[in-house]
Formats: structure tokens, sequence, C-alpha cells
């Protein structure tokens, strides 16, 4: 267990290296001269010179990308061209809208999608069973920009029920706050509420099928405790696979999301900084985001290994 | 009689799939040669307009006509999904059957990197495209493209070490023929069923990806027509003219659909293992 816990943190720091590199690459090195994008062709060279100092551009690239990996290490992003302000403050403010609104999506997620499965798996074969079916090819045919319009048709601007954008921060109270996020969260979560149907239901089916389910139910044991004692515990295998697949890809779609709703979070930050060229906010926004991504898979594998006692000792 | 419904709902998904994917090629094609209005003259004094007569669904906000942006914004789609597919089919077919014949340190290395590339989502990718290359259709199709190589690279290399346990490659062995030959010779054609069905379904995701990246900016430019552009600009008119905001996006859902019953359909017929274990 412990050889294959320091196997894989030895991954996920290797990944993150790599990652970082490409990342510096291709927003530092490979667009040309950061300081000349960012203040633009016309830019007087006294300007010019000024921010390439500050943005340290004149120094050798190996020591650039070692600066900001250090800066990295203790927090330290740079400030921002933009906003003029810490690149970490900016993202910390902002993460306390995206990370909020990603842990609802997921919630509704699995609260729909989850017992949606578990449902169609006990109803095989009828047509309880095909009605979920229908609903998963549904759910993932739809792009979730999409559904958010449509919500915000319905739900805003005939009922009423909802803002139809905008997020007055936490500030004004949780009620206010969590209202703003509500229909955003659903737009995220129905994809992932498709998937995760999915996925359960052929988890449960697979493990149906299983030997042990067999002899469970010839020792005497009911149905239902069947199904929670023994065929649950092993679905839950590839459902918490799917669950961090699917939460690294709800923190992405929350960039989509963001924008149709102008919710100040991390993913409007990234189109904001992107067409203000600010990009010492785009490289750490993207690091950021990737680093979640990557920690977010450590954490399922090693959660893997907790649940399906046989991988601790194979290590992949 | 379970073994009889299992095949009529198999060939229905197939046959429903069939239908939407033909369908959303003929509009394609046809978009070439006709569409009912030029999908880029504007008409100022017909913004806006619901379904008519005249505007079979309707304008947009410059009194463009939906229908003909439609039609000719599927191309985008298709011509976006069809590289990216095939980026990724070329690219990552040729790792997974490298890492898979010579097994050793070159599997290791092709799949380490294929794990590596899950840091970097389409969008993520498609943000440091533009950066470095500004926003276009190339766009989508490298970010899509290079997200389907580590895809294709695993099924492959999963597919293919299955196949080398199999009696028919062993013959091939004992005949004296090489490593590479086997892949290419026997290996590869028995995994092509697998291989076809993860393009179908990854077709389907292309064009998602697409939408979701022209939505936001990155992906295909105006004029060109493309869905998700559509979506965008419906967005701001969405109160005063939903019909923009409906047609773009069921254009999406259901060439969307249409692929993805088409891979299931397809995984049930070639690979009948995997269609009984689901």
């Amino acid at each position: 267990m412990i050889a294959f816990l320091l196997r894989r943190i030895a991954t996920f720091l290797a990944t993150l290296a790599i990652a970082s590199a490409v990342i510096f690459a291709a927003l530092e090195l490979l667009p040309g001269d950061p300081a000349q994008i960012m203040l633009g062709i016309d830019a007087p060279p006294d300007a010019l010179e000024a921010l390439q100092k500050k943005l340290g551009v004149d120094r050798p690239v190996v020591e650039r990308y070692f600066t900001w990996i250090g800066g990295l290490v203790v927090g330290d992003m740079g400030e921002s061209f933009t906003y003029v302000m810490p690149v970490s403050d900016l993202i910390m403010t902002r993460l306390g809208v995206t990370l909020p609104l990603a842990l609802l999506a997921a919630l509704i997620s699995v609260l729909i999608g989850v017992p949606v499965g578990l449902y169609a798996a006990a109803n095989h074969k009828t047509p309880r069973d095909y009605g979920v079916m229908i609903f998963g090819q549904l759910g993932i045919a739809i792009p979730n920009f999409w559904f958010a319009i449509l919500l915000v048709l319905v739900f805003s601007i005939y009922l009423g029920w909802f803002p139809a954008g905008g997020f007055p921060g936490w500030d004004a109270g949780f009620w206010p706050a969590i209202k703003a996020l509500i229909l955003p969260a659903f737009s995220l979560a129905i994809v992932e509420a498709a998937i995760f149907a999915r996925i359960s239901r052929s988890a449960v089916l697979d493990v149906l099928r299983e030997d042990f389910v067999r002899t469970a139910r010839a020792k005497g044991l009911s149905r239902k405790s069947t199904l929670v004692k023994h065929v649950l515990r092993n679905a839950m295998i590839p459902i918490i696979t799917i669950c961090g697949l699917e939460l690294s890809s709800l923190l992405v779609g929350t960039i989509v999301i963001e924008q149709v709703f102008n919710i100040p979070g991390l993913g409007r930050l990234v189109f904001q900084s992107l067409t203000q060229l600010d990009l010492m906010v785009v490289k750490n926004l993207i690091m950021l985001l990737v680093a979640l991504v990557v920690f977010i898979n450590l954490v399922v594998d090693l959660l893997y290994a907790v649940i399906d006692p046989r991988l601790k000792h194979q290590g992949h | 009689m379970s073994t009889f419904l299992k095949n009529a709902s198999m060939h229905r998904s197939l046959m429903i799939g069939g239908v939407l994917t033909l369908l959303l090629l003929s509009v394609a094609v046809l978009s070439l040669f006709w569409t009912p209005w030029s999908p880029t003259a504007i008409d100022i004094a017909n913004k806006l307009k619901g379904p008519s007569a005249k505007h079979w669904l309707g304008t947009d906000h410059l009194g463009r006509d939906v229908l003909s942006m439609l039609m000719s914004g599927s191309q985008i789609s298709i011509i976006v999904g069809f590289l990216a597919v095939s980026v990724g089919l070329l690219v990552g077919v040729a790792l997974g059957a490298l890492a898979s014949t010579y097994r050793g340190w070159v599997e290791e290395l092709i799949m380490r990197m294929s794990d590596f590339s899950i840091a970097f989502p389409i969008i993520i990718t498609a943000v440091l495209l533009t950066a470095i290359l500004g926003p276009g259709t190339v766009n989508s199709i490298l970010a899509i493209g290079l997200f389907n190589i580590p895809i294709f690279a695993r099924i492959t290399r999963g597919a293919a070490n299955a196949a080398w346990a199999r009696e028919y490659v062993m013959a091939a062995q004992t005949c004296g023929k090489g490593r590479l030959r086997i892949t290419i010779e026997h290996v590869l054609p028995n995994i092509s069923g697998a291989l076809i069905v993860q393009a179908t379904i990854l077709f389907a995701v292309a064009i998602l990806a697409e939408a979701a990246l022209s939505f936001l900016g990155l992906g295909t430019q105006p004029p060109e027509p493309s869905w998700g552009k559509m979506l965008n600009n419906a967005q701001t008119f969405v109160g005063l003219a939903p019909h923009l905001a409906i047609f773009p996006g069921l254009a999406i859902a259901l060439s969307v659909m249409g692929l993805n019953l088409i891979g299931d359909g397809l995984r049930d017929v070639l690979d009948p293992k995997l269609a009984r274990a689901r």
C-alpha cells in the first residue's frame, strides 16, 4: 500500500512538472514577448521596457520558469496587469464562487444520477429501464450551455423564479447567493446525471451477474440485503471512478456555464484575462485548473485502492 | 424472447441513429449547393422574426435566415469532427499499436504519456492554443484531436494486448512472422470493430466540443456560420426571440444523439462480448 501511495504521488508530481512546462511554453514562449502582447504593438518603448523588466522577460528562460514555480510553491503568483492586485488574491475570490458551484452541481448530479441508475437496474428490461436509457441518451447529447439557455428561458424569463444571471456575492446572504447558483448548477449537473445513471445501471447489472451474488441469495439472504450488502459495495468502484472524472469535468464545465450566466468565477476570469491579454493571470489560472484536475484523479486512484483491496497489492 | 427484444432494440438504435446521421450529412451536402437564403445576407428590416412561410425557422438579430445558417453550420461541425477524430485515430492507434507490439519500456512510456494528457481537458488546451494562434477553427480541430489521441491509444493497446493472447496470433508467431507484421496483418484488423465504435462516439463528442468552443469564441469565427456561435448570439435575445436559441441546440443534440446511437448499435453488432457484459 505504501509503495503504491508513493508511486502514485510521484506520478502526480511528475505530471504537474510537465504540465507547468507545457503551460509556461504555451503562454510565455510561443506567442512571443509577453510584455509586447500585453501592451500592443504601438506601445511606447519605455513602457514596454518597464513591463519587460517587471515580468522578468529580460532574464533567461530557465530562470523565469523556476522563478514562477518557486513563487507557486509559496503561493506567490505575481501581480495581475489589468486588475493591479496579486493574482493569488484574485483567484481566491473567484474560487469562492466556482468551487461551491461545482460542488453543488456534483451533489445534484449524484443525487439524481445514481438512484435513477439503480432504479433502472432493479427494473432491468422493463419500460421503466428503457425510459431511463432514453433520458441517458438525451442527457449526453444536449450541450450544457444550450440547456442553460433553456433553463433561463423557462425559469427566469417565463416564470421569474430565479435570476437569469449574475452573482450577488456571499455578502448578500446565503440564500440569494445560492439562488443565483441553482440554474447554473442544474445546467452543469444534467449531463453528468445522465452519465451517472448509465454507469450506475451497468455497474449494478455487472455485479448482479457475479457468482457471489448467487451464493448470497442461495444462503438465504433477502433480495434487498443482497443488494445493499454485496451489490452496492462492489458497484461503488466504477461509480467512484466516474465520480472523480466527472468532478474534474464539472470544474472545467464551469468555464462554459459561468460565461452563460455571467458568474464572476474562475471560468469567467479565464476569458476576461484572455481577451485582456493578461497572460500572468491566464498562466496561473490554467495551472491551477490543471493541478485541480490532476489532484482529483490522484484522490480517485487512492480511494479506489481503499475500496478495492485487490488493487492494494498490484499497484497499477 | 429476451434475445429477440435485445436484437430489436439494438437495430432500433442503429436505425434511428442512422437516419439522424444521414439527415445531418445530407443537409451538409445540400448546403454546399443550395440554402433557402444566403447564410450571410443581412436584412436588418426583418430582424428577430419568428418562423414564417418566408423564413421557415425565422431570422436572427441581423435578419439572417436561421435555417440557412443552420444548414451551412453543419459543414463546420462535420469538418471539425472528421478531422479531429482522424488526428486522434491516426496518432492514437499508431501509439497504442506500438505499445502493444513492443511492450516493455515502449509501452510504459506511451501509457504514461497518455496518463499525463488527462491534465489537459479540451477547453484548457483550446485556451492555450488561442493564446498562441489566436481563435479559429484550427484551434478546435487541434484541441479535440489532441484530446482524442490518448483515448484511441488506450483502447488500441487494451484490445491489441487481448488479441496477442489469442491462438491466431500464436499461429502467426509460429510461422515466424515479425511482431510488427503480426500487428499490422492480424491484430489491427481484428480490433477494428472496437476502434470504429470509439471513432463514432468521439465524433459525437467532437461535435459537442466544437459547439462549446465556438460558443465561447475560441473556435470558428464569424461570419462563418457555426452552431455554437449561433447559440452565443441567441443568448442575448432569448427573451425576444426564443426560436434563435431553440433550433441550433436541437441541431446539435440530434446530431450528437444520432452518432451516439450508431456507436451503441455498432458496439452491439461488432462486439457481442462487450454488449453482453453491459
